[in-house]
């Protein structure tokens, strides 16, 4: 079977999810005849029409709030943000409307809201976010953030099919940067659980989306010039978050490193900290570090951008320092 | 009208429909419905004030007095054999009572009963069923517009003959929400009406600080949609108005804009001492515009009986007490089912470590109202 970018992942998952179930549409900016800005969306339309492949106008709020009302009539609406940056505009729908009408109304509310993420591209404080600390305060919402192309496909067509509104981020710089073939069948990755990207027993890196690449890198990196063994833990799913998984490496290596592209405070690596303080302090042999962006809008110069966000360099730095404690 | 002194209200303020039938495609029980629907919000709001003085009510009482007629004559156009939805502002009561909503059931969610419909998560008359056909509102002002265009354009993608009623207020309209879904509705001509209740103030705001706009119906050119407006204190103008907005979506010809311009005549909530109001206008208002007096005057003008009204009247008591008898001895929620239900799956949340095992939160000794008198 041939390769499969991550960006073909996706536009796989959403066919194949279309085929599957006629309730299930997508609606957003440019999707439509375009394509999509990133072109994921290409060949939806000729194939399913305009009535389940909708061209917005400029309303995030408007297409968040649609897909919600649809999804209470039974559809399963599938939002792109053009770029996830803009999902800030739809932030009052999906965390006051979306995110509670379960809860308070007895309302359910099945859809996906998804777009191209993250940095290392030269796109700017506008077009590099990565919006998951934004939302993981929201208890009703569902965040997840593939860094593989089999668990792009399998996490889009999982959240498609879930009950509830799932956030689902797709890092723009893997869209065509890495491949692999696809499992055979009806592909589908569970939503809460983490994946072992990698088996080691001496640090454990505990991350996500591109950043497993980075960390991926480091720990080749050290095993071949230290001999440590690194395990690499990609999270996948943001929330809920994998707490067994999270403590399984921390009772296995003693020492960790949380990696993120997001920005440092109030960040993911916060929040997984706590939670190991919580269930695992006694296992750790060495204080939590942290590597992630530094606390500035993202800028756009090459150097700018390599000196903010997290390298392979950085995470080398801070494997060699809990190796050391 | 709208545009006549900003700061002060007119109580004729009246929109006669040039189109007005006077009711003539209403039958006699028909118009002894739209009586008992507004008498019925009346009636349930004056109890509500009841159990609220006697702090009963939880939180606060929102009133629709005075404004009973645009809720109950617009919602009165939808077609419940159709399926239709609405979704109501927090004065539109009435068009709840319309769709289906018992007394019981407000009652016991001012009073935060754990059989209310809500089960004690939300408050006052922010509740909905899909089966009656009413989608509960959330308090961010212009938000269910979006979320009504997605339904009706589900009407659409699944060629059903239903319609969709959104109201919102006068402030609402100056929201981004509104703007983005009501054009987004018209770009893709979902059966909708889009009622905005003009009642004079957005809580102490009035309209002339909320918009430049001559007339709110005028923002309907803007969205390439139909306009119309109409006196929201006749409850047959408010209906006949609707109902040709209904008409035109049911027939695929998209969003209707309607106006109906009324007054609200109690505050924003019980608690709003409406000081900001120039002298007179309200009393103006109740004295010569009341919407249910102007209906009873009509139909004994029409040949109604008296006794006719009074029966009405008495079965309306009749319900409420009993409603209120029943809401009453509900009991309160289990405080544990605070973690049921926030996702499909995982059903429930586990408790946090310090309420392992523990039922009820509050402890007998701790009373906020010392707080910070540090005399223990």
């Amino acid at each position: 079977m041939a390769e499969v970018t991550y960006l073909e992942a996706i536009r796989e998952a959403l066919f194949e999810e279309m085929d599957r179930d006629k309730n299930v549409f997508c609606l957003g900016e440019d999707i439509g005849a375009y394509g999509g800005a990133f072109k994921v969306t290409e060949g939806l339309m000729a194939k399913y029409g305009e009535q389940r492949v909708i061209d917005t106008p400029i309303s995030e709020a408007a297409i968040i709030g649609a897909a919600a009302g649809a999804a209470h009539m039974g559809m399963r609406p599938v939002c792109e943000m053009q770029f996830i940056d803009f999902i800030s505009t739809g932030y009052d729908m999906l965390t006051n409307y979306v995110a509670t009408a379960r809860y308070r109304a007895m309302l359910p509310c099945p859809m996906v809201v998804r777009g191209p993420s993250g940095g290392y591209v030269r796109g700017g404080p506008f077009h590099s976010q990565n919006p998951e600390a934004a939302f993981l305060h929201t208890p009703g919402l569902k965040i997840v953030y593939p860094a593989t192309a089999s668990d792009a496909k399998g996490l889009l067509k999982s959240a498609i099919r879930d009950e509830d509104c799932v956030l689902y981020f797709e890092h723009k710089y893997l869209y065509r940067r890495i491949k692999e073939e696809m499992p055979s069948g009806d592909h589908l990755t569970p939503i809460g659980k983490a994946r072992i990207a990698r088996e080691g027993k001496d640090v454990s890196i505990i991350t996500y989306a591109a950043t497993v690449w980075k960390a991926l890198e480091a720990a080749a990196q050290v095993e071949k010039e230290d001999g440590l063994s690194v395990e690499v833990v990609d999270l996948r799913t943001l929330l809920p978050m994998d707490d067994d998984a999270i403590i399984r490496t921390v009772k296995k290596t003693n020492r960790v490193l949380i990696v993120h592209e997001d920005t440092r405070t109030g960040g993911v690596a916060g929040e997984i900290t706590a939670r190991i303080n919580e269930n695992a302090f006694e296992w750790l042999d060495a204080p939590i570090l942290r590597v992630t962006a530094a606390d500035v809008p993202l800028p756009y110069s090459p150097p700018l951008e390599d000196y903010v966000l997290p390298q392979t360099s950085d995470i080398v730095l801070g494997l060699r320092k809990l190796a050391a404690y | 009208m709208a545009r006549s002194s900003p700061a002060s209200r007119p109580a004729n303020a009246r929109q006669d429909s040039p189109r007005s039938s006077g009711g003539a495609s209403l039958t006699r029980e028909q118009k002894l419905e739209l009586y008992y629907y507004m008498r019925l919000t009346r009636s349930l709001e004056e109890r509500l004030v009841n159990l609220y003085r006697q702090t009963k009510v939880v939180g606060g009482l929102f009133r629709s007095l005075g404004q009973e007629a645009d809720a109950v004559g617009s919602a009165y156009a939808l077609d419940r054999s159709k399926g239709d939805v609405l979704s109501p502002l927090i004065r539109n009561l009435g068009s709840m009572l319309v769709q289906g909503a018992k007394p019981n059931e407000i009652i016991k969610q001012y009073m935060a009963k754990g059989d209310s419909p809500t089960r004690g998560r939300e408050l006052n008359i922010h509740f909905g069923d899909l089966v009656r056909g009413f989608i509960g509102q959330i308090s961010h002002l212009g938000d269910m517009v979006p979320v009504m265009a997605g339904v009706t354009l589900t009407f659409k993608m699944r060629s059903q003959d239903r319609v969709g009623l959104v109201y919102v207020g006068d402030g609402a309209t100056s929201t981004g929400a509104f703007h983005e879904g009501i054009n987004f509705a018209a770009v893709q001509r979902c059966p909708l009406v889009v009622v905005v209740e003009n009642n004079a103030y957005a809580y102490s705001t009035p309209l002339n600080k909320q918009t430049a706009a001559k007339q709110l119906v005028d923002k309907a050119i803007g969205y390439g949609i139909a306009g119309e407006q109409a006196d929201g204190n006749d409850v047959i103008a408010t209906y006949e108005v609707t109902k040709r907005a209904v008409d035109r979506a049911r027939a695929g010809g998209g969003v209707t804009l309607v106006e109906l311009i009324t007054y609200r005549r109690k505050g924003h909530a019980e608690h709003d001492n409406q000081s900001y109001v120039p002298p007179g206008e309200i009393d103006r208002w109740a004295s010569e515009n009341d919407p249910i007096d102007r209906y009873v005057k009509r139909l004994l003008n029409e040949g109604f009986d008296q006794s006719e009204l009074a029966a009405i009247d008495a079965r309306v008591k009749e319900e409420i007490d009993r409603a209120t008898d029943e809401a009453e001895a509900s009991p309160m929620p289990d405080p544990t089912d605070a973690l049921v239900g926030i996702y499909a799956d995982p059903p429930a949340l586990t408790p946090l470590w310090f309420r392992e095992g523990i039922k009820s939160a509050v402890e007998e000794h701790e009373r906020p109202s010392s707080w910070g008198t540090n005399d223990g």
